[in-house]
């Protein structure tokens, strides 16, 4: 077995994991404005700040917008820079977020995971960052506080990395991972920094003809966020679809280094299989429901049902191939979606991996399952009851309800 | 070289190369670009450049054109301030960490009326109690121009534009504009101005000092608008020098706090008898046209008067005793 770097074991909540990693990662400019349930990292930074603890300039700003405002500047200046938000502080953002991303600016984001008011609800759910899926920004889903630490390390590799240029937003579940104390095996903090280097510049070519670092910077002037019009436009956003094709190669190779310093890979980085070689019944999911969902997997293979789960780590981009061939001989999936899309015929999560299942060679039988709404607990006992339908839809030879609301009252 | 030894020639000001380039596609007779060009001038060295979305981003930046000499960043209406933030703190750190050069680097933001008054004044506010340094300087070209002459907090009592059109109930934007330099000063900030083109040289030296500053500066400038204020394209600095001389946009400055009468406002001051009356700066503009009809007689004295109220206002706050025609 390949030697891992030593690591400290920690006793962190998700939000604590998340700004430690931050801590480690050389991060220039933090620009945050503090909302439920990711408070705690803003709290945990700003107490690294005043502790001298980093070397960040950290900008306690005045709302969200400003935010991402600021955070795209530091990052077109040439810092690394890295925000924080949740639920109605990243809808606050949406405009900005577009713009982050066509900007090429790599800043990372996490965002504690939480629902979108009327009514006001402080617990986790997928609500918020599902409404910025076309946002142009990689999303990628944490399955434990573990999950979140290595994932804000990785996420400035994957970010910065030349042939992508896109902004990284980690997902944390509300309250699940982000309040929950967790053990956290973290890295030295020479580790990570040898890990994330000094964020290197991709060179551009200027008006003036000069080949520069892209950045702001006064020796070589460069026009950033311009106007683009018909001629122009189309070519900007086509390029960006190009970089997040680009990012799945570099997010399954920043995972395997990943693992060679700290031990810990998650899947191939794009996706997680789980018992899914020999399984006929699957469920697909994000975040920390895959940890139920693992033991509950367990215990139907204990009563000799053939089930599986697929868990996405990454939803943009959509590990498509991934995902497909990972189903490839399971014969009836249950797609799990903690968001709801109004009118929409399921979730988003339902609709994307039902989408790409229209392509392949042997098509399942696909059910959507909204579920944890607002926060609402989902037992594993609920959890196994997927399972059952879809060993019931296999026995009917047809699916009767293609969308469940697990946990509702109706 | 300090703003009290900088002299502003014209010949300084030829010489310099221009950073705000030609090329632009603003308007005949637009004032925010000849405040643009002319302020680029007053740079000290180094310089960002970050624009809210408004007519001067949209004129300068069309791609793959740019008429900026300097590096320049938009990202979006309500962003100049908050963008300004960013630039700022990215500067101040990787300075720190030896990543960039330690040259002083001066940062500018540029927004109009509507990312000011309207959209942009959280941010703004923001960024100001922060205490970051940098100038912001407000092109006031009192409507929303770059779409199509919508009113914003910034449009005159009166002002027909396109969303408060001079009607046959409503003659016109019913509402005053906003003193944002007084909110300005409000915010105990270093440095606030209020400054006209056509007193260039007064402009330009606010620009320093704003520059020159530790911390927050905000200049606000006078800037018309042919298309939208329904005027004559060779007049825009006719009308930079009316605003003054009849007191709609006294000229002024505060420093810590201490706010004091500039040169061309210091001179109505000193001789009232002087000061004109609001109707040479409103005729002449088609956006007033209907405050000259008789049924309007009111609205132009209403105008008349808080002209001269706003005019007192500011000569109490400058230390000046008022002095009667």
């Amino acid at each position: 077995m390949q030697s891992v770097a030593k690591q400290e074991t920690m006793a962190l909540a998700g939000d604590q994991a998340v700004a430690y990693a931050v801590k480690q990662s050389d991060v220039d400019v933090v620009a945050a404005y503090p909302i439920t349930p990711q408070t705690i990292i803003v709290e945990k930074f700003s107490e690294y700040v005043a502790n001298g603890e980093v070397e960040t300039e950290f900008v306690c700003v005045e709302s969200e917008h400003s935010a991402m405002a600021a955070s795209l500047a530091a990052s077109a200046t040439g810092a690394r820079a890295f925000t924080a938000t949740a639920s109605a502080g990243l809808a606050l953002m949406h405009e900005m977020l577009f713009v982050t991303s066509g900007c090429r600016a790599p800043v990372v984001m996490a965002v504690a995971n939480r629902a979108l008011s009327a009514p006001l609800n402080i617990h986790g759910d997928h609500s918020d960052s599902m409404a910025q899926r076309d946002s142009g920004w990689i999303q990628m889903y944490a399955e434990n506080a573990q999950e979140a630490y290595d994932s804000i390390i990785q996420a400035f590799r994957i970010a910065e990395n030349s042939g992508v240029l896109l902004p990284v937003m980690v997902g944390l579940d509300g309250f699940t991972l982000s309040h929950t104390l967790e053990n956290v095996e973290a890295l030295l903090d020479a580790d990570v920094k040898a890990f994330v280097g000094i964020r290197k510049l991709p060179n551009v070519l200027t008006h003036e003809g000069k080949n520069t670092p892209f950045r702001l910077d006064p020796a070589n002037p460069m026009t950033m966020g311009p106007i683009a019009l018909q001629n122009y436009y189309f070519e900007f956003k086509r390029q960006q679809e190009e970089a997040m094709k680009n990012a799945l190669g570099v997010i399954q190779q920043v995972n395997s280094d990943y693992a060679k310093v700290s031990g810990r890979g998650y899947g191939d980085g794009l996706v997680e299989a789980y018992c899914l070689e020999d399984a006929e019944v699957a469920a697909i999911c994000l975040g920390s429901t895959a940890g139920t969902m693992k033991t509950v997997v367990d215990a139907l293979r204990q009563d000799g049902v053939k089930a599986g789960l697929l868990r996405l780590r990454m939803f943009r981009p959509l590990p498509v191939e991934q995902i497909r061939s990972a189903l490839a001989n399971v014969k009836a999936v249950a797609v799990m979606d903690k968001s709801m899309s109004f009118g929409g015929n399921g979730g988003p999560v339902f609709h994307e991996v039902r989408h790409l299942l229209y392509d392949a060679d042997k098509r399942p039988y696909v059910v959507n399952y909204i579920y944890g709404l607002g926060g609402r607990d989902t037992s594993p006992t609920e959890l196994r009851s997927i399972y059952e339908t879809l060993q019931g839809i296999l026995q009917a030879g047809r699916v009767e309800t293609p969308i469940h609301y697990l946990g509702l009252r109706e | 070289m300090t703003s009290q030894e900088w002299k502003f020639t014209i010949k300084d000001i030829a010489e310099k190369p221009d950073l705000f380039l030609s090329g632009h596609r603003a308007c005949a007779g637009c004032g925010p670009a000849t405040v643009l060009r002319l302020i680029m001038k007053a740079t000290r060295g180094p310089t960002i450049v970050t624009e809210a979305t408004g007519c001067m981003e949209v004129v300068s930046s069309i791609y793959p054109y740019t008429s900026w000499g300097v590096p320049w960043l938009h990202t979006a209406f309500e962003t100049a301030a908050s963008n300004a933030s960013g630039i700022e703190a990215a500067l101040k750190i990787m300075k720190r960490k030896g990543r960039i050069g330690q040259e002083q680097v001066d940062v500018i933001a540029f927004a109009g009326d509507g990312g000011t008054y309207d959209i942009g004044i959280q941010a703004l506010s923001g960024a100001v109690e922060r205490g970051h340094d940098f100038l912001f300087v407000l092109y006031d070209n009192e409507a929303y121009m770059n779409t199509g002459i919508q009113r914003s907090g910034g449009t005159p009592h009166g002002a027909a534009t396109t969303t408060s059109p001079a009607g046959s109930v409503i003659p016109g934007k019913l509402e005053f504009k906003k003193p944002i330099a007084n909110i300005m000063v409000a915010h105990d900030m270093p440095y606030v101005a209020t400054a006209s083109p056509y007193y260039w040289k007064d402009m330009l030296t606010k620009v320093r000092k704003g520059l020159e500053v530790e911390g927050p500066a905000f200049l606000h400038v006078f800037a018309p608008c042919p298309r939208g204020w329904r005027s004559d394209p060779a007049k825009s600095m006719e009308y930079s020098k009316l605003a003054v001389e009849t007191c709609v946009f006294p000229v002024w400055e505060s420093v810590d706090g201490q706010c004091k009468l500039s040169t061309p406002s210091k001179l109505v001051a000193l001789a009232p008898q002087k000061k004109k009356p609001v109707s040479d700066y409103l005729q002449g503009q088609g956006r007033f046209r209907h405050m000259f009809k008789p049924q309007n007689k009111k609205l132009l004295e209403e105008v008349q008067r808080v002209t001269d109220e706003r005019w007192e206002r500011v000569l109490k706050n400058c230390g000046e005793t008022a002095k009667t025609a």
